[in-house]
């Protein structure tokens, strides 16, 4: 079944200079593995496209059920520099909510 | 020793509420109040200040919020950490004396104040002793911009405030500290935790991280489950309730909005986050996949098990610098056609600025309303838009161009596409980039300064 990431996690994101990190939450235990299978950097990165101009990385934080993504040249040289609305990338993880994913039928 | 410290929020940045600070002294029993001010461009808007007039360069809120607080803060025996003091700790801490003493508190109060993270007189002398500074984003060396700095600070950490509180004092204000570096501090002092105790120093590290910002721990901003989170109106700021083992709970006042919850305090844990293995501060290296979180009661989370490393022997260096001018206006259209008619508005000022000659660095346009957050990813939701707010903005060396490109926009009101309103703020004003750079510097070259002063 196809869901939105927004129904099966929540997300917050940041900055840091030019760079945007959203930390994605999965909603429960058992969702998480489907985000570590899904969500792939590469994932991500194509649902960015043409958004950023860096790269995407990805870390796994199984103890909180949470995965971070660090964003490279997401914000239009970042902080002060910046001419966006969202210069501090503070709602790009509503953004990557958007995405879809491919929930297992077990784990609906 | 204690064996059960409370540290409380009151500020999460220069501009947060102004109610939180006495709400966190009065609503139920504290030992700190921790209150956090520093953005990474606030010390070079602090230093313009100072060159304007050397009595300022700190964040004056604090001073009024002291003056409100201060007689609690006494009666009760709170004690009180902040980065106030911006480029200039000795006029916050004069200011806050004078505070003091209108209230009758002569002889009552101790205030320790923390520099030499200042590094703007001694910058050319580091330079020449071949300490690049180079960027740690872009690699470039500092000689590139050196003419162009007005601050320069290095991030100090928790001991320094540990030397003022073990010297006696009620409240301590510092320049550039790490935000973190406020609440392990207390930590470090009440528990009388060891230099090398790595994962106490992670534990109490993780532990300011969560209460940094505030109530974005508590229940503000956060996006799960949000239209249930309990009378916002009312919100409780954070507490650490801590014990000397390094475990902690995040909890807030009795009779307070907000919430605090396993799934909120995750947000906030990788809000601003980079390698979740290597969180750097001067005190230490914290990992945060070590850390477990339990809902230990209502509005009670259990923190535990949170392991640590080393410190590295550099510690960050903020510089700011002047990098240009920018400039950002608006226009509001309508439906029918909104994006439309914004977008071929945009067209049409792109083609009078090309026609003008006129250079920049970079032109960015958005159409709020419809994809200015989302991209293209809210491009089928926006055709429909109601209304959609036209936003652009250049950025460039040149003011006379970013100045030149301000009057643009009211033109098109009447010579562009129908439908638009909006412009009632009047034309934008071109505004001087103060720029952030990021380096490192070892950690011997920084020598911090610890006094206590008696009111």
């Amino acid at each position: 079944m196809k869901v939105r990431l927004l129904d099966i996690a929540h997300a917050r994101s940041g900055d840091k200079g030019d760079t945007a990190n959203v930390g994605v939450i999965a909603r429960k235990a058992e969702y998480y593995p489907v985000l570590v299978r899904q969500l792939t950097a590469a994932r991500v990165a194509r649902h960015f496209r043409g958004m950023i101009k860096g790269n995407v990385e990805r870390f796994e934080l199984p103890n909180l059920r949470a995965l971070n993504f660090l964003l490279h040249g997401a914000l239009d040289g970042g902080g002060t520099i910046s001419l966006k609305t969202d210069a501090q990338g503070k709602v790009l993880s509503t953004a990557l909510l958007r995405l879809e994913i491919d929930l297992p039928r077990k784990q609906r | 020793m204690k064996n059960r410290v409370r540290i409380a929020a009151g500020q999460g940045f220069w501009g947060d509420w102004p109610e939180a600070p006495y709400r966190q002294v009065t609503g139920g029993p504290i030992d700190y109040l921790m209150m956090d001010y520093l953005a990474e461009v606030t010390m070079s808007i602090l230093q313009k200040q100072k060159v304007r007039d050397p009595e300022r360069g700190y964040a004056t809120d604090f001073v009024q919020q002291m003056e409100r607080i201060l007689p609690v803060v006494v009666q009760r025996g709170i004690k009180v950490t902040a980065n106030a003091g911006g480029v200039n700790p000795h006029g916050c801490a004069a200011a806050v004396t004078a505070a003091a003493r209108r209230l009758g508190l002569a002889g009552k109060l101790r205030i320790g104040v923390v520099t030499g993270d200042d590094l703007l007189g001694r910058l050319d002398a580091l330079i020449a002793r071949g300490h690049d500074l180079r960027n740690m984003d872009t690699g470039r060396p500092l000689r590139d911009i050196r003419d162009r700095v007005l601050s320069a600070n290095a991030y100090l950490g928790a001991w320094p405030l540990v030397r003022a509180l073990r010297d006696g004092a009620d409240v301590v204000i510092t320049g550039r500290v790490t935000d973190t570096g406020l609440t392990l501090a207390p930590l470090i002092h009440a528990f009388d935790w060891r230099e090398d105790a790595w994962d106490l120093l992670a534990a109490g590290t993780v532990a300011g991280h969560i209460i940094e910002c505030g109530a974005q721990a508590s229940g503000g901003n956060s996006l799960v489950d949000w239209p249930r989170v309990p009378d916002l109106a009312n919100v409780g700021y954070p507490i650490v309730d801590a014990r000397p083992d390094g475990t902690f709970e995040i909890v807030k006042h009795p009779r307070t909005g907000g919430r605090i919850s396993v799934a909120g305090v995750t947000e906030q844990l990788v809000y601003e986050m980079g390698d979740p293995r290597e969180y750097i501060t001067p005190d230490c290296v914290a990992d945060f996949t070590t850390i477990a979180l339990r809902q230990a009661g209502k509005d009670r989370v259990r923190v535990a098990g949170i392991k640590g490393g080393p410190a590295t022997d550099k510690l960050k260096v903020s510089v700011a610098y002047a990098y240009g001018y920018k400039a950002v206006g608006t226009l509001v259209y309508a439906w029918p056609e909104a994006l439309k008619k914004a977008q071929d508005a945009d067209r049409i000022l792109r083609r009078r600025l090309a026609d003008l000659k006129l250079a920049f660095e970079a032109i960015h346009t958005e159409f709020v309303g419809a994809t200015a957050t989302h991209g293209r990813l809210a491009a089928a939701d926006a055709r429909e838009a109601p209304e959609v707010q036209l936003r652009i903005g250049v950025r460039g060396p040149d003011k006379a161009a970013v100045d030149r490109f301000t009057r643009e926009l009211a033109p098109l009101i009447l010579n562009g596409p129908p439908s638009v309103t909006g412009f009632a703020a009047g034309r934008p004003k071109p505004e001087e980039i103060v720029a952030y750079w990021p380096a490192l510097l070892d950690k011997r070259l920084v020598e911090p300064k610890v006094e206590v002063i008696a009111v």
